[in-house]
């Protein structure tokens, strides 16, 4: 008897069936918009959902805004592992996004094999390194990571800002000169003609094994183990010998290291160089898809193609209805899921206790 | 140089890049000192300076418009404070959550009203109280007569007084650090929190209306960070008002500065860092402690 449990309580219920009804609560309230301006939501979800997986274009499309969503969606789910709170994606990414571009401009001639390698790791280094401080400053002052992460976003964004228009800039553009051309990532197009024109490249395989290697890191070895204990528990963990300062600046140097990959997808394969504003809050995104992911790196997977669906799919029903529907759709998915989340605990818990009360009576 | 700084133009533009940043700076204290982390001032300033535009557009008195404002910006703090009060989710998401909103609802809706993806039409300005013994400059005139200004002097001070001296203030920073002894003495934890996130929303609504004004339209995305800025601006100056306040200055100062020397002296980008790494280094203690409320972005759950 004791075999049977209900519904409620299995895992894969909870995993799915929280961010799925999120996900179908923010569209059921944006055809309520849709509506006010006077268009029919069916029609308008249609052509979203065909536009962008009716056909490789924007299957490709999709793709393109899904890789940088992968990257900062791993990046705030490993941080979260360890009980910390990674708003400083953004900063992360464009630091790392400018080292991967800066060395590129500078390392023409390196064959291919070394070449790409070595702009990857630019970009870890870049993100790392933005990750670090504010991990640093958690565990040797006790400052609040989120507060440090966000001011750290804007010292970032000022960073390459002035870099990118001042200093490394070709001239009268904010962009940087072009990378070596051995750095440079292939479009799918090179190999499927079907994916003309769209900006996809093989960055998104960089993107699947970054979420296979947070997968394994966290679920299969020991220092992932003592990251996840610190995050459950940091006082467990000091007492049970593991060093929490050690983990929580790890944490977020891992943590800025994937968001310093999203240069791969832009800067090593799609324009070849770094320019001031590519992105546009992808790393307030990754916050998003690493909630609707659960944490879970496949889960942030799914959660990025979502979003990054939804961000393409602006574009494809703007005659329709403003595409700001999908910033509104995102946002009312982020709070379905933090708010049921509370509410089916607590109505599970509910649940447990009378069934507990009806046994022992 | 000198000279430049102590005119009375350079003191009007530091005022007026200051009052938004502090009245929303002060909203985030009554926010935090309740025990309720507000991340989401950024997005109840742009909605705040929204609604003062559509407000005023549509009835052609500023008066309304800032009374949409203020009602725009405290509806926005309400999701905010139904989300992080009564649901007990995570307050920080719900904040990034909130701007995000933010940003889509004032787009799509501007899309809608006036047909632009990028800006509104023009509205008037606030009439303001003539300051005769500076009428030969006017920009410096108009400024310091502004009604608004004058209010977030006083705003500034009351809210000292508020916070630090009146039995709501006592009760709202007690819910802030201590809950459940609040709760103990029959204060309604909750019922507080919620002043204070109201009260963050009316203040950043209103440093909204300012910026509309002082645009005379609404442009997408006009909030532009400032606050993210209020926030540090809050932390710096240690959950204090008047602390809140001066730090504000500093930052409207800085920025002022690097307005008049531009060109010349630092890069316009170092000076935009200053607010952040400010508070990175106060954060880190280097300059005395800050310490916030000890139930700051904890939900409080009443025991049974």
């Amino acid at each position: 008897m004791a075999e049977k449990r209900h519904w409620l309580e299995h895992s894969i219920t909870q995993n799915f069936f929280v961010p799925v009804l999120a996900v179908v609560l923010s569209f059921a309230v944006g055809a309520i918009f849709i509506a006010i301006v006077g268009q029919n939501p069916i029609e308008v979800y249609y052509v979203l959902f065909s536009q962008t997986l009716g056909n490789e274009y924007g299957i490709g499309q999709l793709l393109f805004k899904t890789t940088p969503l992968i990257f900062a969606g791993l990046s705030v789910a490993i941080c979260f592992k360890a009980g910390l709170f990674n708003i400083g994606a953004e900063g992360q990414l464009q630091i790392g996004a400018f080292a991967t571009a800066l060395v590129g401009m500078y390392t023409f001639g390196v064959p291919a094999f070394i070449e790409i390698p070595l702009l990857v790791l630019a970009g870890i280094v870049g993100g790392g390194i933005w990750g670090f401080i504010p991990g640093y400053l958690k565990a040797k002052t006790g400052a609040h990571e989120v507060i440090n992460t966000i001011m750290l976003n804007f010292v970032a964004l000022a960073l390459v800002s002035y870099f990118a228009t001042n200093i490394y800039n070709v001239p009268a553009t904010v962009h940087t000169p072009s990378i070596a051309p051995t750095g440079r990532i292939p479009r799918f197009d090179v190999f499927f003609s079907g994916f003309e024109g769209s900006p996809v490249n093989f960055s998104i395989l960089i993107a699947i094994v970054a979420a296979i290697f947070v997968w394994y890191y966290i679920d299969r070895t020991r220092p992932g183990y003592e990251l996840r204990v610190v995050g459950l528990n940091a006082k467990a963990a000091e007492f049970g010998g593991i060093n929490v300062a050690r983990n929580l600046i790890l944490s977020m140097t891992i943590g800025g290291a994937l968001a310093g990959l999203v240069g791969t997808n832009y800067v090593m394969g799609y324009k070849y160089y770094f320019e001031e504003g590519f992105s546009t809050g992808t790393g307030f995104m990754g916050i998003a898809v690493a909630l609707l992911g659960n944490n879970n790196p496949f889960g942030v997977i799914l959660a990025a193609l979502l979003f990054g669906m939804l961000e393409y799919g602006g574009l494809v029903i703007n005659t329709m209805v403003p595409k700001e529907l999908v910033s509104i759709l995102q946002a009312i998915v982020i709070i379905f899921v933090i708010s049921s989340n509370k509410i089916f605990r607590k109505t599970l818990v509910n649940y447990m206790k009378t069934r507990t009360l009806s046994v022992n009576q | 140089m000198i000279s430049q700084i102590l005119s009375l133009a350079f003191l009007a533009q530091t005022i007026r890049i200051t009052v938004p940043y502090a009245l929303a700076s002060i909203g985030g204290v009554y926010s935090e000192r309740g025990g309720v982390t507000n991340i989401a001032l950024e997005g109840i300033i742009l909605t705040g300076a929204f609604c003062t535009v559509v407000g005023t557009y549509y009835t052609g008195s500023p008066l309304v418009g800032i009374l949409c404002g203020v009602s725009g910006g405290l509806l926005t703090a309400l999701i905010h404070a139904v989300v992080s009060i009564n649901i007990k989710a995570d307050q920080i998401i719900s904040g990034i959550a909130i701007n995000l909103f933010a940003v889509g609802i004032t787009k799509f809706v501007l899309e809608i009203l006036f047909h632009s993806s990028s800006n509104s039409s023009r509205i008037v300005g606030l009439p303001h109280i003539p300051m005769g013994f500076i009428e030969h400059q006017p920009d410096v005139a108009h400024l310091l007569g502004n009604p608004m200004v004058l209010a977030t002097i006083a705003i500034i001070i009351a809210s000292q007084f508020i916070i630090f001296r009146t039995r709501f203030g006592l009760r709202l920073r007690a819910v802030g650090e201590n809950p459940e002894a609040a709760d103990t003495v029959g204060i309604k934890v909750n019922l507080y929190r919620y002043y204070g996130v109201m009260i963050s929303g009316v203040l950043a609504g209103l440093s909204g209306a300012w910026l509309a004004f002082d645009q005379h339209s609404f442009t997408d995305g006009m909030s532009a960070g400032r606050g993210y800025i209020a926030l540090a601006a809050m932390i710096v100056g240690k959950w204090n008002p008047l602390g809140a306040a001066a730090a504000c200055l500093l930052f409207g100062f800085a920025e002022s500065l690097q307005i008049q020397l531009q060109g010349g002296g630092l890069p316009t980008q170092f000076i935009q860092m200053i607010p952040y790494i400010a508070t990175i280094i106060v954060l880190a203690g280097f300059i005395g402690k800050a310490v916030a409320p000890a139930a700051d972005g904890v939900p409080y759950e009443k025991e049974k």
